[in-house]
């Protein structure tokens, strides 16, 4: 068999492949909760209600999605210029790290003045923990995949080791936790009475100012053009070491904003569960929201709703929650596998 | 060569077809081969020769049509069935791994996948055989990433021979040879024709079709436009049969040199693997000069190219551009704003990006300009704007400003790289391989352009394999062979002489030893 | 000193080449992917549906080996997804190993819950006995170290002989190995490129599942969540230490396994440091590794290629 590009694809393959993906990780989620002796129907009607069937539901969905966006934003910048950033986990930590090693350093700063220097502290951690892995890369050909991999691991010990050492919080009882960040380095709620921080506000900034970037400037022109074909873009005179750096500073400040917002919008503290995996979800954020950061916004909505009605439902209806992990994994893989197949035709030969 | 006419017919393809989306690229074609016969398949390029082969040997599966081997039909869309049924394909581009030496390439596949061995020792006394026979010498154990393209050729016979194929399809075959190695490679067909082989020999060349074939059968838009004994035409006649119509020979006007642009002096470039780099170049080209870069590819016309489009400096020597010599800055950017313009030798993967649209790869050299760009940010109505000027002006047809860059044909494509070379008037021209690959038409539109450059006082540095295209433009002539450049050659060198420095005579001991 | 005595202990060369083992099995599997061309980062998820099946199976009452089994099959039926996904439909094969990791890695937790409903410590399994070969287990050093090893690690080491005699000495290696190189000039020869590269894909996986149940049936005695911890990516490391050769991603392996011995040894000689800086080094090592070994490996030609048939 042979895939043959089509030039223009028919509206049913635009939009009913896609849909056919979703119906898929529906029916695997049936499935499952089948098997997990639940009545498909409910366990499926209970996810999408715990997700979107309240206000409170909602905002929780809302707050959840809040990380998300950021690193899926960080992942989304990379994979645009093909830079392989597995690593948003990291960015993450480091981003938290910094912002709660600043805000807890007694500081008698204004909050606004705090909070946007945590911020910026925190952007710069995540952009040079990205920035290591990127320079091996254009220096001497280290494949950045295994490198970001690895620096997940190291950075979670980095932060156990802190927590343990210089950042422990001696109230904790032996807990491994930070000191509790001061009201006035805590991000305040948008609405009094929303339970919903400023960290949304601004993910939501960063996903514009993101897409303005990406599709607009001409630096997001050099990402892609070094994404879609490194040779072409290098004999037409494209920077391409300077644009995989640039994009390196701009992807891990992006994760690194994730740990901010969730250590003073969220949390208050810093703690080694302080992120379940948000970096490699971003990944799955990314790749449904195709690589477009106002996407990325709707992407992360919905897999946060579907993190959050799964734990919702598994407290009604005793399904483990980890079914929500399954779904994503299968939304992803059949989702690009749609959109492989909404740009070509399979032919015989 | 007289043919028995009751020599049995081995191949037969009738009536195929092969759509690719809107593209007819056959349109029920047929064709007879008999025992014992060279056919050649003729056509320009994008005529359907290469898809009609694909189909016969099972890359492709045709839409309608059968292909018969030895009275047999063959399976469509198995490569290894045409392969079992004794016929063979030797691909355009070689389908050798560089990691792996001579012999593993040739046995792979031939033997059965669930052996413990290969059996090397027969297989390696098999091929040396072989070789003798047919006068395709190559050592077994080498490595194929270190052969040169002559042997890689003799590789590539190899394989089929190994698997006692009966029917040869040869895929423009002497596109990367000297004419040296071309004769050599007619004359081991004509060893492989007299031990009773049949073979199919793809090629748009009119000369060598009229050496090696004893019968021509002439595609033309995916039809089969006739098919004669090669003794019965001529190649003016095949011409008008190819093309469809009478084509003008490009004439290049005499026109007065103008100063020295660019030189480049005992340039030195390092090997890049296989590919070997630059030994001591020395090169001066004049405006209102056409320089022609004559010799069969990978023999450093890459290395040298490099340096001129602002991707390498020389190891040793010097560019200099206006007498001045570049430095350590010296990059696309840099070239560009010396007035060069770089028209790549892979238009797909070095010379546009096909994911993105036209107007973004009209500006994929310029983004960075006033026009295109203001503090950071793209224009990108202009960007579109001159896209739309640059389709008007080059003719770049099957596409708007927002049509993905890897819809347009090779030909248009190309347009459109000219155009966003010559849009800014440069004064210099670097043009490698422009026309390889497209149809006459565009050809003559290339050419034509190139010449109205040469015109305006503007120093061209063809390089090219096609000794025609050379001939019919170049005001001066060098050949390039092993990294070394032969002395200026006046317009007129005969082919014969251009090919003796193709095949390293005449550079001194250096490069005789190397 | 005390380092010398940690050099010279049979206990430490025996915990080392025990460390390796898992590392043996997943980095044979990456690397028979690698070498046909297909990048397999699904190998840290299959790692642990892997390690998850053959304690499942054994749990259940198969005998150890019907367990190792089962933990072939399961990887090979991520394999299947993988290449069937990244093969004929030519998806990304970075996001197709990143999402079967994810998947495979929460699907194994799902069963995980279902099988074992409100369990707080998961019950043990009797695993594989250490089976000292005879008279070769009383060589001073290497005795001990390699002789006195569960049966699994002996098969980790046949694996590693296998692999290398079938890329380098069988028709169907060299047909992998052309296919990671140029998968062209496969399709030319008559073969199948994508019947190729899922065969190699499909076992490779195996093995990776493997490695998992060597943790579960020989190193420990029960299954744990996160018991897997980066092993496989460091197994990815480690095929490109090894320059793609099996032989030197065996030497890879144990070099690795004989740090993160020494690593846990060294702890108690120096209290002050934080642990987690022991625990750093072997992904620190590996990062080391990558940067000195890059610059030379000789890359599959064709790895992370997609291969359509008909483009050239």
């Amino acid at each position: 068999m042979r895939l043959e590009p089509i030039a223009d694809p028919s509206a049913l393959r635009l939009i009913g492949l896609p849909l056919a993906a979703l119906a898929l990780t529906a029916l695997v989620g049936m499935a499952l909760a089948a098997l997990a002796g639940g009545a498909p129907l409910t366990v499926l009607g209970l996810i999408v209600s715990g997700a979107a069937g309240s206000r409170f539901a909602l905002l929780e969905t809302l707050n959840r999605a809040t990380p998300l966006i950021f690193t899926g934003l960080a992942v989304a910048v990379a994979f645009r210029a093909r830079l392989w950033n597995i690593g948003a986990e990291a960015q993450l930590y480091a981003g938290a790290l910094a912002a709660v090693a600043l805000g807890t350093g007694a500081l008698a700063w204004p909050a606004p003045v705090l909070l946007t220097a945590m911020a910026g502290a925190a952007a710069l951690a995540g952009a040079l923990v990205l920035l290591g892995p990127v320079v091996l890369k254009v220096r001497f050909g280290v494949d950045e995949v295994v490198t970001t991999l690895l620096l997940n691991f190291i950075m979670l010990l980095v932060v156990s080791m802190l927590l343990e050492g210089p950042l422990r919080d001696p109230m904790a009882l032996g807990w491994p936790q930070s000191r509790p960040l001061p009201p006035e380095a805590r991000l305040p709620r948008i609405l009094p009475g929303l339970r919903l921080h400023w960290g949304f506000a601004l993910a939501l900034i960063a996903a514009v100012a993101t897409w303005a970037v990406t599709s607009r400037s001409t630096l997001g022109f050099e990402m892609r053009a070094v994404g879609l074909n490194r040779e072409a873009a290098a004999y037409a005179g494209v920077p391409v070491n300077r644009v995989l750096l640039k994009t390196a500073l701009i992807s891990g400040g992006l994760a690194a904003l994730a740990g901010f917002s969730e250590v003073a919008g969220a949390k208050g503290s810093l703690t080694l569960d302080l992120s379940p995996g948000f970096g490699y979800t971003g990944i799955i954020v990314a790749m449904l929201a195709l690589l477009n950061p106002l996407g990325v916004v709707v992407a992360a909505v919905f897999v946060a709703g579907v993190f959050v009605g799964a734990d919702s439902m598994s407290r009604a209806a005793g399904v483990p929650s980890y079914i929500a992990d399954i779904l994503l994994a299968t939304a992803l893989l059949s989702m690009v596998a749609a959109v492989m197949l909404t740009r070509n035709r399979i032919r015989r030969g | 060569m007289p043919l028995p006419a009751d020599a049995p017919v081995v191949l037969r393809i009738a009536g195929v077809s092969k759509r690719f989306g809107a593209l007819l690229a056959n349109d029920r074609v047929s064709l007879e081969l008999r025992r014992g016969e060279i056919v050649a398949l003729l056509g320009e390029n994008g005529a359907g020769k290469t898809t009609l082969m694909n189909v016969l040997f099972g890359h492709y599966v045709a839409d309608e049509g059968v292909v018969e081997a030895f009275g047999r039909p063959l399976p469509p869309g198995q490569p290894r069935a045409a392969l079992t049924a004794g016929v063979a394909m030797v691909h355009q581009h070689f389908t050798l791994a560089d990691d792996l030496t001579v012999l593993e390439n040739i046995v792979l596949g031939a033997a059965p996948l669930w052996r413990a061995g290969y059996g090397r020792t027969t297989a390696r006394a098999r091929i040396v055989a072989l070789g003798e026979r047919f006068g395709l010498e190559v050592a077994p154990d080498a490595r194929a990433g270190d052969l040169g393209l002559g042997e890689r050729q003799r590789a590539e016979i190899l394989k089929a021979l190994y698997r006692d194929a009966r029917v040869l399809i040869l895929d423009e075959p002497t596109a990367v040879l000297t004419p040296a190695e071309a004769e050599a490679l007619f004359r081991s067909l004509r060893l492989a024709v007299a031990e009773g082989l049949s073979i199919v020999f793809i090629s748009h060349k009119l000369g060598e079709v009229m050496a090696v074939a004893d019968r021509v059968v002439v595609l033309r838009q995916g039809r089969v436009a006739g098919s004669m004994v090669t003794t019965a035409t001529d190649r003016q006649a095949l011409a008008r049969m190819m093309v469809g119509a009478e084509i003008a020979p490009t004439v290049a006007s005499e026109t007065p040199a103008g100063p020295v642009l660019i030189e480049l002096e005992a340039a030195h470039a390092e090997d890049r693997g296989r590919t070997p780099g630059l030994r001591g170049v020395d090169l001066v080209m004049h405006g209102g000069r056409i320089t022609g870069l004559a010799g069969v590819s990978g023999n450093g016309q890459a290395a040298l190219a490099a340096i001129v489009a602002g991707l390498a400096t020389p190891c040793a020597g010097r560019l200099l551009i206006d007498g001045t010599p570049v430095g350590a800055g010296w990059s696309p950017h840099a070239a560009m704003a010396a007035g060069i313009a770089r028209i790549p030798e892979d238009r797909q993967r070095t010379g546009s990006i096909a994911d993105m649209n036209v107007a973004e790869n009209a500006v994929l050299e310029a983004y960075g300009g006033r026009r295109f760009s203001r503090a950071g940010w793209m224009n990108r109505r202009a960007a579109e704007a001159f896209a739309a000027e640059l389709i008007a002006a080059y003719d770049v047809r099957g596409g708007e400003p927002r049509t993905r860059a890897g819809q347009l044909s090779g030909g248009n494509l190309q347009k459109l790289i000219l155009g966003r070379a010559l849009a800014p008037a440069p004064r210099v021209i670097l043009a490698l391989q422009p026309t390889r690959g497209l149809d006459v038409g565009a050809v003559a539109y290339v050419h034509a352009r190139l010449l109205e450059a040469r015109a305006r006082g503007a120093a061209v540095l063809l390089i090219s394999e096609d000794l025609d295209e050379i001939q019919a433009l170049a005001d001066v002539i060098h050949v390039i062979s092993a990294g070394r450049l032969s002395p200026a050659l006046p317009r007129g060198t005969a082919v014969a002489a251009l090919g003796g420095w193709m095949a390293g005579h005449g550079f001194g001991a250096d490069a005789d030893a190397a | 000193m005390e380092i010398l005595e940690i050099l010279l202990s049979a206990s430490f060369w025996a915990a080392a080449v025990r460390i390796a083992s898992p590392l043996i099995f997943a980095t044979m599997g990456e690397l028979i992917c690698e070498r046909a061309g297909v990048l397999n980062l699904g190998i840290e998820g299959i790692m642990v549906a892997g390690a998850f099946a053959g304690w499942l199976a054994v749990y259940l009452g198969l005998p150890l080996w019907g367990g190792v089994g089962v933990a072939l099959l399961v990887g090979m039926a991520f394999g299947l997804l993988h290449g069937g996904l990244t093969g004929p439909l030519g998806l990304s094969q970075h996001v197709v190993g990143l999402g079967i990791t994810l998947l495979a890695t929460s699907a194994t937790y799902y069963a995980y819950r279902l099988a074992l409903p409100r369990v707080t410590t998961p019950p043990r399994i009797e695993p594989f006995q250490p089976a000292p070969i005879p008279v070769l287990s009383d060589i001073p050093l290497l005795g001990p170290a390699l002789f006195t090893q569960t049966p699994l690690t002996y098969l980790a080491f046949a694996t590693v002989a296998v692999t290398a005699f079938v890329l380098g000495r069988t028709p169907l290696g060299l047909a992998i190995r052309a296919v990671g190189e140029h998968p062209q000039a496969v399709e030319a020869q008559g073969l199948s490129v994508h019947g190729l590269r899922l065969g190699a894909v499909v076992i490779g996986s195996g093995l990776m599942a493997v490695g998992g149940a060597f943790l579960t049936l020989s190193a420990f005695n029960s299954f744990f969540f996160e018991m897997v911890n980066g092993r496989g990516w460091i197994a990815v490391a480690l095929v490109v230490f090894g320059a793609w050769r099996p032989g030197k991603a065996l030497l890879g392996a144990l070099l690795f396994a004989g740090f993160d011995a020494f690593q846990i040894r060294l702890q108690p000689l120096a209290p002050g440091v934080p642990y987690q800086v022991f625990l750093m080094l072997p992904f620190a090592f590996s990062i080391l590794a990558l940067v000195v070994m890059s610059r030379q490996a000789r890359v599959p030609a064709a790895l992370m290629l997609p291969f359509n048939r008909g483009d050239r």
